[in-house]
């Protein structure tokens, strides 16, 4: 991805990988977040693909989605804007684990 | 007879929980104030600016002590088309003199420093400790909560919870009814890393004085906004994303930062500034039609977990009023603790407080603007109208004379697509609507 600017000038954009390394997370064995492979397989909207900040739900070539809790934001975006009933267990993480915002 | 740990729990230590606690803590009762980050503002980020006036009553001079990164003097509110932009830019010196009135701060700074001052009113911090749920006794009230930590029951008569915007707690204790994604947006911002002599030159401001910009427009169609402004030595910018709206489209949050960054009116303020620090949360931005019942047997609701988070167009702001609700939940708690009755009834005050304050006054006042100022109209459809009315009222095109006001009004509107009579009904509803 590029950021284009005027003048017709262009930023190289930092890849997803570097702007997701610039939060800290302590990440716990738990997986705080569960999805139901079962339930996603039959969704076809995928909200939770596009809108998640932190990129962390990816469809995969058999129609799942492939879902990683650790370097989650903890923002409920989520569960908000899935259709899907029961598709998405979600609950904070241990006490002192997960997202630590510092300039923010 | 239930035997208490505490007189009151409060469940999350940003604004609102510190400001409950320092509260109930001052009136003399014993407080807990339980948080599940390491540390209290660690699982925290907002839209940038603060204003901390109700502090007055708790922290007074709290502007000799608070981490701020910069006193807001300017304050500009600015509407993006695809290629121009239109601002309103206020100016004043006086607000970086005390009493002040806005700054920015960074959130895991500014909670920390305030739940430092209920610790120092005699409050009892807990930092590493997830709730995750409510005791509650045969008859439904609230009489305590669980936590994830080994034992980790607390009794208290009254819970004062605030856990945020998902609140578990309120749903658990089925305050809210039914979850509408529309309700809310996803805030996501960058903190790009700049020296200080920049930030002073672009944004045009001295010593310890910042700017705050609030964007309508910018957000590739996807109803929202936009923000940027000045800490001391990074720029913070970002994008507000009405759930929906989003999540039924293609770009991602990152990518329509990566959009707003690239306008030629935003470009010059933010380029070559690293990212040092990507962050988002989700913003409960409904007002007054979203809130739940803020009382229970045992139970108060305050902060954003309440939906207290005024998103009223020229109006941005939540930590006050997370702050203000704290505040006189601690109050009402202790009240109702001392006189024994800590039922739905005796944690009345609570209600009452916030519907004698600017709490509740300005959301009532405000109802009908968060739907407005959200609308397709006002986003998809006025930004290219104002920017192309003032564009046609500085473009000098002789030898041809200028058009008249009227006429560049009408035919602006036409091409923007704007019924005559929406434009009225909207703008009655504006001026209505901001009483």
């Amino acid at each position: 991805m590029e950021g284009r600017i005027d003048r017709d000038t262009t930023w190289p954009e930092i890849s997803f990988e570097e702007r997701i390394g610039t939060a800290e997370f302590r990440i716990h064995e738990r997986a705080h977040i569960v999805v139901n492979g079962d339930s996603c397989r039959g969704c076809s909207t995928r909200e939770c693909v596009v809108a998640c900040p932190a990129n962390l739900f990816v469809p995969t070539s058999d129609g799942g989605i492939l879902f990683n809790y650790e370097n989650c934001f903890e923002c409920g975006t989520c569960y908000l804007v899935c259709n899907k009933e029961g598709a998405i267990s979600w609950t904070y993480p241990e006490g002192g684990f997960g997202i630590v915002f510092h300039r923010t | 007879m239930t035997d208490f740990d505490f007189d009151v729990i409060v469940v999350g230590a940003g604004p609102a929980g510190s400001c409950a606690a320092i509260a109930a803590a001052r009136a003399g009762r014993s407080v807990v104030l339980l948080e599940r980050g390491p540390f209290p503002g660690s699982k925290n980020m907002y839209g940038g600016v603060v204003y901390p006036r109700i502090l007055d009553e708790l922290v007074p001079e709290w502007w000799t002590t608070a981490p701020i990164q910069r006193w807001v003097t300017r304050r500009s509110t600015m509407i993006l088309s695809e290629r121009s932009s239109v601002t309103i830019d206020y100016r004043s010196d006086d607000w970086g003199r005390p009493p002040h009135n806005g700054a920015t701060a960074y959130r895991p700074d500014f909670d920390n420093w305030l739940a430092g001052e209920a610790v120092a009113a005699g409050a009892r911090l807990v930092c590493s400790t997830t709730v995750t749920g409510l005791l509650r006794d045969a008859s439904g009230r609230t009489i305590g909560v669980r936590t994830d930590r080994p034992d980790g029951e607390l009794r208290a008569p009254v819970v004062i919870a605030c856990d945020g915007v998902n609140s578990f707690l309120a749903k658990e204790a089925g305050l809210y009814g039914s979850t509408d994604p529309a309700n809310f947006t996803l805030g996501v911002k960058e903190t790009l890393a700049f020296d200080r002599e920049t930030i002073e030159e672009r944004f045009n401001v001295r010593d310890d004085h910042g700017v705050d910009i609030e964007i309508l427009g910018g957000t590739s169609g996807v109803n929202g906004g936009g923000f940027v402004y000045t800490n001391r030595d990074t720029v913070s910018i970002g994008c507000v994303l009405k759930l929906p709206k989003l999540a039924a489209q293609s770009k991602r949050p990152e990518e329509i930062i990566a959009g707003l960054k690239a306008h030629p009116s935003i470009a010059p303020l933010v380029e070559g500034g690293r990212v040092i620090e990507y962050s988002a949360h989700v913003i409960p931005e409904a007002g007054l039609s979203m809130m739940p019942k803020m009382v229970a047997d045992g139970l108060l609701v305050a902060g954003d977990a309440a939906a207290l988070c005024l998103a009223a167009g020229i109006w941005l702001e939540g930590v006050n009023f997370a702050m203000a609700s704290g505040m006189y939940a601690g109050r009402s708690a202790a009240a109702a603790v001392a006189k024994g009755d800590v039922s739905t009834r005796g944690l009345a005050t609570y209600t009452e407080m916030l519907e004698s304050t600017f709490v509740l006054k300005d959301h009532r006042r405000l109802r009908h603007i968060p739907e407005l100022v959200l609308s397709d109209r006002v986003q998809q459809k006025y930004p290219t109208f104002v920017t192309a009315v003032m564009e046609r009222l500085f473009r000098v095109d002789n030898p041809s004379p200028k058009p008249g006001l009227r006429r560049i009004v009408r035919e602006e509107r036409k091409r923007a697509g704007i019924r005559a009579r929406d434009l009225l009904r909207d703008g009655w509803k504006g001026m209505r609507g901001f009483g």
